[in-house]
């Protein structure tokens, strides 16, 4: 390793609070309610409250309002339309303004006449309370000229046409690795499977909320939910015309995101144009019904994937093709070609995106994007080989098992997937499978087991954080990440207190605010590399303005020593020579009467940490090319299910994941991770699907009475271990994500299991009542 | 199943000149403490509605569906009380689902009935939610729930657009070209209408009239926003459920994809007299299919005095699903019907 940065692996060898099993720090104050979120901004001075008005219809154009009946209410402030809101300087919508801004979507609401999406919104009703604010945007009259819309690929209608790039210009449109078609002509064993995905919502228990406070005409604070303030900030001031450090971007807490506020959406610079006209803060929730067509979903899609392998199982050939739904302006498709291309040993590879428009909005990445279908694909597949040949699943897999990455034959930084597989399978119990399909009972219901393989990308990122030391022991952490309410509070207040040598209750951790020092956005698992080293590299830099003082201080014990020659162990300045000789820091910040000493520090995640190329200040570039190294979390799922032949009905009975993800931070909050992720892919799996009118565009299930998500009765007790990795290429913690992994092939182990169970190969998801009935039986 | 494909149907979208008007009014609430009191208030208001547990009630009018400019309160009505009567178990409209769900006469007399509620919603629904309201709840049709979409239910007239779209959890028994909805989307009433349960109601001039629950509700027709029989202003006072051999030996089978929380996709109320392998006497109502609760005298002519196998039930089976006119997206429902009322028959058999 020849960055010559300090790494946590050589100046703490003996973890103290990091790895251990610590409480939330912020729980206390959330089951008190002490916890502020972003709609929870009361005490504002004046504040009123701004609702939606949206449309109703998927396509059409506003042929005008009447608002007066609206207006005429008590406590009506103002009605935004697209005729009246105030002007931006520059919107989402073309191309150059969407990527000043950063937004998800080339479209910006209430910009124009035109109506491109039910749901959109097409007023903004501003009042003293909600209730009268409710009450009026339900008086206001839209006359529009509806039109048919186009609902989504599978349209006759709809035209289906090749992007050159997906997924806002990161992935490309075509990718070819080696000579695919040939392969796979000749490849002795061929499969040609589809796989459908449903519509699939994010619905984060907290719904899309925005406070705004214009503090003064240029001057903007706004309360946001959202996974990353500076990201937020960009987009707003860009849209407003500002200067970043104009825009001030708070979020203290967030209920949940999974990807849906990982970017700035129409409604939160509504609600600042909305606090800009009435001239008060204004604050505005999104309905539950609102959430669905406000912050992107889980795009429809079907992919086929064609696996060319030899006789005894080895993979020679995987072309894969995806079609799926987007919106009139961006070419947005999950990236599901990339674990597809990773996951295996493979010589050949070639994948292929296809785009249909349609009226809906811009959908957006939701938790494990493209991993969390890709994997659905390339895992049942993998499964099929495993039967067709006789070979077991496990056994497939490790035939298959990529000692470097295929895609660019570089050495993996780590890779503990054999030992996930082999501890899951001891866990499990897996060498007890019956290898034939079909054949297991419990009484009337069949019982299947099902396992996949997970992994998950280290995406190149960066961060920043300040640390201030106390003389009297104690510490200030800060930077401007968030916390999803997965633990980042904790965790960081873990790696704060070992880097400092303090026990966590003596660190005070800050995050969510853009006046802190930058963090990237919480998204694609980068939080916890990227900011745990942030904090421990500035808590070096205490260090070393330390040890610089030491040595000039002549009433110190290292007085005239060179820096290079002093280590800090256990809060104790020494000498590496010596270590008798030194000092604790308290007894030298007294003695030079210093309160406290500040210490900055920029921590690199990925690609960037290992080339020493930084991508710039809290943006995600994709540079793993820079890298000698390729970085991935891998892990593996095994599953149980026992399966109503008769009805239909699946239940997952028993689950054990076992992952590898570098140093594991907390293993109380990983735990939560990795359960949370399997039950999102569960539901993903067996329930979730929002069901869009074929005629109308518009969904009919825009709620979590019928948008169904598992509820406790349908997880059994999981069993999840992590096996200790030690990374030193991809950060200076050795931390690797773990918050997508988790939901990665977590849809095939159970289709898997179900396979198993029933001998029913369902390949479209979720994995209905109906669809297990109308499967056909296959033995094997 | 949810996956919605598009279908070769021909479908005029209706210019929608202008967007739904959700306005939610004021009203004003009473709490009336007498029946006459109660229907006193609803006679004079066309637009009042009785609230009790007021789980479907305020559900419907915050989603703008229902209006209405009084609530009168019922919960203080003396309609409570389970009890043993010449007639059978009397229970009152009032009586929460959980507890009745929990009462040890209605588990030991009406295994059915007991399952059937404690299978439904969440236990904090059950303990808001009475007898009475349960009877009445509406259906789960995504198009009847929001108000931007045309629904015959809703507003008649305005078209049916299930029949072309999203109708993987509406009837395929019962339908009309007009509605294809299970109106009554719940468990209880599926249990009750198996079991000859019959409901006492007043009306304002304090007349009681017994409706049995199988005479209850009304198929959908060309007026699917006309429900059951009630009339306006008549409140349920109490349901009777008559004690039979059947009854004792029965079974609620509640079928959905995911373990609570959630509507039945299918579900069977069953009973049997079984005496020396011959069946005597026979109940069987199916839920999730009908476009009503779905009393099937044909499954139980099938299974009167035939062995109690399953060859018979698959025969019963067949016939309770004979007239089913299946859509797109639940067609599933036929064999999946029939399935639940095998397996349901299967478990009080033995
Ligand atoms: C999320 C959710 C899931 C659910 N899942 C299920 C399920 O799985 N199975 C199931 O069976 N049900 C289910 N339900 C429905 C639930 O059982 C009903 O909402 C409940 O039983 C209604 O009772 P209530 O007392 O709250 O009625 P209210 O909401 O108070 O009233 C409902 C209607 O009945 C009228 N009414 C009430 N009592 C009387 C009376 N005595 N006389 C005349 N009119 C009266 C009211 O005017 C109103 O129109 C679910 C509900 C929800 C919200
Ligand atoms: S099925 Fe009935 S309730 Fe549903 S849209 Fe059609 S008319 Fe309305």
């Amino acid at each position: 390793m020849d960055t010559a940065e300090p790494s946590f692996f050589e100046t703490n060898p003996k973890a103290g609070s990091v790895g251990q099993p610590l409480s939330r720090v912020d729980g206390r104050d959330k089951v008190t309610g002490k916890a502020r979120y972003s709609a929870e901004y009361n005490s504002l001075p004046g504040l009123v409250h701004a609702v939606l008005k949206t449309s109703d219809v998927a396509k059409g154009r506003i042929t005008g309002f009447d608002t007066s009946a609206a207006l005429k209410q008590p406590g009506v402030l103002a009605i935004l339309t697209h005729q009246n809101l105030p002007k931006l300087a520059k919107t989402p919508n073309d191309p150059e303004g969407k990527k000043a801004i950063g937004a998800p979507m080339g479209f910006l609401p209430l910009t124009s006449d035109q109506i491109h999406y039910a749901g959109q919104p097409v007023a903004v009703v501003v009042a003293d309370t909600l209730e009268r604010a409710q009450y009026a945007a339900a008086l206001v009259r839209v006359q529009v000229t509806a039109e048919k819309p186009l609902a989504s690929y599978e349209d006759p209608q709809a035209k289906l046409f090749d992007p050159e790039k997906v997924q806002d210009g990161k992935t490309p449109g075509h990718t070819v690795r080696g000579n695919p078609q040939a392969a796979f002509a000749a490849a002795p064993v061929q499969l040609t499977h589809k796989y459908d995905h449903a519509i699939n919502h994010h619905n984060p228990m907290e719904p899309g909320s925005t406070t705004a406070h214009w503090e003064a005409a240029d001057r903007l604070t706004v309360y946001e939910s959202t996974q990353g303030v500076t990201r937020t900030q960009k987009a707003l001031s860009t849209m407003l015309g500002l200067a970043a450090e104009q825009v001030r971007v708070v979020t203290k807490y967030i209920g949940g995101g999974f990807g849906c506020k990982g970017s700035t959406w129409p409604h939160t610079i509504l609600t600042v144009q909305a606090a800009k006209a009435v001239g008060r803060p204004v604050k505005l929730a999104l309905t539950r019904q609102q959430q669905f067509t406000s912050m992107g979903h889980r795009e429809d899609q079907t992919q086929t994937l064609k696996v060319g392998a030899s006789k005894d199982g080895k993979l020679l050939a995987l072309i894969h093709e995806k079609t799926s739904t987007t919106s009139l302006w961006d070419n947005y498709a999950e990236p599901n070609s990339r674990i597809i291309n990773l996951l295996y040993a493979c010589p050949a590879f070639e994948s292929s995106y296809q785009l249909a428009r349609a009226n809906v909005m811009t959908s957006t990445f939701t938790r494990a994007p493209g991993e969390a279908p890709g994997s659905f694909a390339i895992e049942c597949s993998m499964d099929d080989l495993a039967y067709q040949l006789g070979i077991d699943p496990l056994e497939i897999r490790l035939r298959n098992h990529a000692d470097k990455d295929p895609t660019n034959g570089k050495p993996w930084s780590s890779k503990s997937l054999k030992q996930c597989y082999a501890r899951g399978a001891e866990l499990f119990g897996w060498s007890k499978r019956n290898p034939k399909n079909g054949q297991t009972r419990d009484g009337r219901l069949l019982v299947g087991w099902g396992m996949a393989t997970a992994s998950y990308p280290v995406h190149n990122n960066q961060g920043t954080a300040r640390v201030r030391l106390y003389a009297d022991g104690h510490a200030l952490v800060q930077t401007g990440a968030t916390d999803l309410g997965t633990g980042t509070y904790t965790v960081m207040t873990q790696v704060a207190a070992d880097s400092l040598w303090l026990t966590p209750d003596k660190v005070r951790f800050e995050l969510g605010d853009t006046k802190l020092p930058t963090a990237p956005n919480s998204g694609g698992s980068v939080a916890a590399g990227t900011v745990s080293s942030s904090i421990y590299m500035a808590a070096q830099e205490v260090w070393q303005k330390l040890i610089k003082l030491a040595v000039k201080d002549p009433k110190s014990p290292l007085y005239r020593a060179q820096v290079a020659e002093v280590m800090v162990d256990n809060g104790r300045l020494m000498l590496k020579a010596n270590k008798s000789k030194g000092e604790d820091f308290a007894a030298l910040m007294k003695r030079n009467e210093m309160a406290d000493v500040e210490g900055n520090g920029n921590g690199k995640y990925g690609a960037g940490y290992e080339s020493g190329l930084a991508p710039g200040p809290a943006s995600s570039g994709h540079q793993d090319d820079q890298a000698g190294h390729s970085m991935h979390s891998f892990g593996a799922h095994f599953c149980e299910v026992k399966v109503d032949p008769e009805l239909g009905t699946v239940r997952v009975t028993r689950w054990v994941s076992v992952h590898a993800a570098g140093r594991i931070l907390n293993a109380k909050t990983a735990r939560s991770q990795i359960i949370g992720g399997s039950i999102f892919g569960i539901g993903a799996a067996l329930m979730e699907a929002t069901s869009r009118d074929p005629n109308y565009a518009r969904y009919t299930n825009a709620s979590l009475a019928d948008y169904h998500i598992p509820v406790n009765a349908d997880i059994p007790a999981m069993t999840v271990e992590f096996i200790d990795e030690h990374d030193p290429y991809i950060n200076a913690m050795g931390v690797k994500g773990i918050g997508e992994i988790s939901m990665v092939g977590v849809s095939a182990a159970v289709a898997n299991a179900v396979f198993h169970a029933t001998g029913k190969r369902v390949r479209s998801l979720p994995i209905t009542p109906d669809k297990i009935l109308a499967a056909k039986e296959v033995q094997v | 199943m949810r996956k919605t494909r598009r279908r070769n149907i021909k479908i005029t979208i209706s210019l929608a000149h202008y967007f739904t008007t959700d306005k939610m009014n004021n009203f004003s609430y009473t709490q009336a403490a007498t029946a006459k009191e109660a229907t006193g208030i609803r006679k004079d208001k066309a637009d009042a509605a009785y609230i009790a547990g007021g789980t479907t009630l305020l559900d419907l009018m915050k989603a703008h569906l229902e209006e209405h400019s009084q609530l009168v309160d019922i919960n203080a009505l003396p309609f409570r009380g389970i009890e043993q009567t010449k007639d059978g178990l009397r229970i009152g409209a009032m009586e929460r689902m959980s507890d009745v769900g929990e009462n040890a006469l209605v588990l030991q007399q009406y295994p059915a009935v007991s399952e059937s509620l404690l299978l439904a919603a969440s236990p904090q629904l059950r303990n808001m939610a009475s007898i009475g309201g349960n009877m009445l709840q509406r259906t789960r049709c995504g198009y009847f729930r929001d108000a931007a979409f045309p629904c015959n239910k809703r507003v008649p007239g305005s078209g049916c657009p299930a029949i072309a779209g999203d109708n993987h959890n509406l009837a395929i028994l019962g339908t009309s070209d007009a509605c294809i909805a299970t109106a009554y989307p719940g468990d209880l009433s599926v249990a009750l209408a198996a079991f000859d349960a019959v409901l006492t109601l007043e009306n304002a001039k304090g007349k009681q009239r017994r409706v049995p629950v199988t005479e209850f509700y009304l198929l959908p027709g060309k007026t699917p926003q006309k429900e059951t029989v009630l009339e306006p202003g008549e409140l349920i006072v109490a349901v009777t459920i008559p004690a039979a051999p059947h009854a004792q030996r029965s079974t609620y089978l509640k079928v959905r994809e995911r373990s609570s929380y959630a509507y039945a996709l299918a579900s069977a109320a069953v009973g049997l007299d079984v005496q020396a392998g011959t069946i005597r006497s026979a109940r069987v109502a199916l839920g999730g299919v009908g476009a009503q609760p779905w009393r099937s005298s044909e499954a139980e002519k099938v299974l009167t005095g035939a062995p109690a196998t399953e060859a018979t039930f698959r025969a019963a089976a067949a016939a309770a699903l004979r007239g089913a006119q299946p859509y797109k997206e639940n067609a599933f429902k036929v064999e999946l019907a029939q399935n639940t009322l095998v397996q349901a028959l299967l478990k009080v058999a033995g």
